[in-house]
């Protein structure tokens, strides 16, 4: 992708380059402040496109032959490299983590970590990041090309909504797709991380399983898979918000697709934070006593 | 925050599909009657009466348009009135605003301030809905064809009619024949990409799809740019062959002088805001083409015929 530094094309960027030679306090001061400025009005708009969004989608369901191209495109196409990511990530943990628990000759709990991290974070955390990657940075690009080609105005002007029409079915099929590669993301973890522990390092695998079961509780599961819900809606948001604020040209095209990954992937981390603290809050609140055991 | 299941599809896809129909023809019918003969030469008459001066019925009205982007003001003050069943062109040089107003007329641009009131009503005051409704009388023939590269020609052309009609398969396949052949294309490009037509061919396809609705309200951007002479004048008699079929309101941004004089019943020209003092109106001509070549003004008859006059050297300056 092009460097985005090397093209200072952006509204803010050029005013503020021809600021900062002055170098005087006071354009320092507006810099500061039409970053604010920028930076809200993003914000907003983006808040105003979700708002669109979901709106148009709690009243109309999307026809049939928008929705199929689409669940297709994010969950069929995506689902060797989510396989992979998770099987990698399985044994990757295995290797990392044999050495210490062997020292410790705790061996055999590397099922409950192999199988407790893969579930709650990295198993929803790198499919997420490898899909923005994957279908959020591709829509972005699509959505980019009809804007500049004005194919999103010529949807508009026959008298069918483009958000109706290209954004409603992207977030629907990322919010089916997405926690269901999550959910084949983690199973081939688990295969992964038993291959490299049982097979490869020699655990013994009625252990292995005895603690992976005494560890992992349902709440793990579902927090996993939760998270990837919010994941899911992030990467289709955020890629169809750039590819419709793609500006002109080729390069504004591919500006949108890497801003669409960037965005979505901080904001990934962001969600994961946040929703990580809310769901230890409510697992805490629920069971009191069973907080004790991590 | 649980997805909808896919079970629940079909009663939903029937809802809207019902709903689409009844407003389109609560939106459509009362305008201007769908096909019924005495409908058709009822409308007709309203055009010669129109084009005649008489009782003026507007389908367009702009009112003091003021369009910008951050600072940068591209329209100002403009104000047009477009009665039903005439042919506007809109000519001026590149950058004058023309396909700004264009995309203003649709709503696809908001106006900064002012009003685009569409048979009586202000576009920018109707809600995301009724705007996507009011679109369906409109027809807009975009620049570079702008047809949706995923789809194939006879998908793209079929598009309006699966949206806003529940004809079957078989009649939206005739009805999508009989218009391409209306603009010159053998059935056998229906199975194309976009890419694999040429510019002109791409043109027609965008011009058989726009009017694939008998739209009530055509807007042509630049409907000749990167056309051959002859692709060109071909265009032009598409237009106004759409003209004779039904009493349809056109309007065409150009900067083509052969199409402006040829098309249109009145031609109007915008002049670019940076060339214009503070109060000089936008609108520098507003007539029938034949008055073109009489005006004193000597804006209108450099761009009429061409000539580059002192501008070359102000590019030097600059």
């Amino acid at each position: 992708m092009a460097n985005p530094a090397s093209t200072p094309t952006s509204q803010a960027s050029p005013p503020t380059a021809a600021e900062t030679h002055s170098g005087s306090g006071h354009d320092w001061l507006a810099d500061l402040g039409a970053l604010v400025v920028d930076a809200t009005s993003a914000i907003g708009g983006f808040a105003i496109f979700t708002g669109r969004t979901v709106a148009w989608m709690s009243t109309r369901f999307p026809r049939g032959d928008t929705l199929w191209p689409n669940l297709y495109q994010v969950g069929v196409l995506s689902l060797p490299v989510v396989a992979l990511t998770g099987t990698f990530i399985g044994m990757v943990l295995a290797v990392q983590s044999y050495a210490q628990f062997r020292a410790l000759g705790l061996e055999t709990r590397l099922g409950a970590v192999i199988n407790m991290s893969l579930v709650r974070e990295l198993g929803p955390v790198l499919a997420a990041t490898m899909l923005a990657g994957r279908v959020g940075s591709a829509m972005s690009a699509e959505l980019g090309t009809m804007r500049v080609t004005e194919q999103i105005d010529a949807l508009a002007s026959m008298g069918a909504n483009p958000i109706q029409h290209l954004v409603v079915p992207r977030l629907l099929a990322c919010l089916f797709m997405i926690p269901t590669l999550v959910i084949m993301a983690d199973f081939m973890g688990v295969v992964g991380g038993y291959f490299y522990s049982v097979v490869i390092l020699g655990i013994d695998q009625h252990h292995y399983w005895r603690n992976s079961e005494q560890f992992v509780g349902n709440f793990d599961l579902f927090s996993g898979v939760f998270k990837s819900l919010f994941f899911g809606a992030t990467i289709a948001l955020v890629g169809c918000y750039r590819g419709f604020h793609c500006a002109a040209g080729a390069e504004g095209v591919g500006r949108a697709a890497t801003a669409a990954f960037v965005i979505s992937f901080v904001l990934i981390l962001l969600l994961d934070l946040l929703l990580g603290i809310v769901l230890e809050a409510l697992y805490a609140y629920i069971w009191p006593e069973g907080a004790k055991l991590f | 925050m649980a997805p909808p299941q896919s079970p629940a599809d079909p009663p939903s896809e029937n809802g809207p599909k019902d709903r689409r129909d009844k407003n389109r023809d609560g939106g459509r019918a009362v305008a201007r009657g769908d096909s019924t003969p005495s409908d058709h030469s009822g409308a007709e008459r309203g055009a010669v009466a129109a084009a005649e001066g008489g009782a003026l019925d507007v389908l367009l009205d702009i009112r003091d348009l003021h369009v910008a982007f951050g600072h940068h003001e591209v329209l100002r003050g403009v104000n047009l009135a477009v009665p039903r069943g005439q042919t506007v062109a809109i000519i001026g040089e590149s950058g004058c605003g023309k396909s700004v107003l264009l995309k203003t007329m649709i709503g696809l641009i908001r106006p900064t301030s002012g009003q685009v009131c569409f048979d009586g009503r202000d576009l920018a005051r109707m809600s995301e809905r009724e705007l996507t409704r009011t679109r369906v009388r409109y027809g807009y023939v975009f620049q570079q064809a702008a047809l949706f590269d995923s789809m194939t020609v006879g998908q793209n052309v079929a598009f309006p009619l699966r949206q806003h009609t529940d004809r079957t398969d078989d009649e939206i396949e005739q009805r999508v024949l009989s218009r391409l052949a209306q603009v010159g294309l053998p059935a056998s490009v229906a199975p194309k990409r976009p890419a694999e037509l040429s510019g002109g061919m791409r043109k027609r396809v965008g011009l058989a799809r726009a009017l694939a609705l008998d739209p009530e309200l055509v807007l042509y951007d630049e409907p000749t740019t990167g056309l051959d002479p002859i692709m060109s004048d071909v265009i032009n008699e598409l237009i106004m062959r759409t003209r004779l079929s039904y009493p349809v309101t056109s309007i065409v941004v150009t900067h083509d002088m052969h199409t402006a004089r040829k098309v249109a019943d009145r031609v109007v020209m915008l002049y670019p805001l940076a060339r214009l003092a503070h109060d000089e109106p936008q609108i520098i001509f507003d007539g029938p083409p034949s008055e073109l070549d009489r005006t004193g003004d000597r804006r209108v008859s450099q761009f009429v015929k061409g000539e580059a006059g002192e501008r070359i050297s102000e590019l030097r300056g600059a």
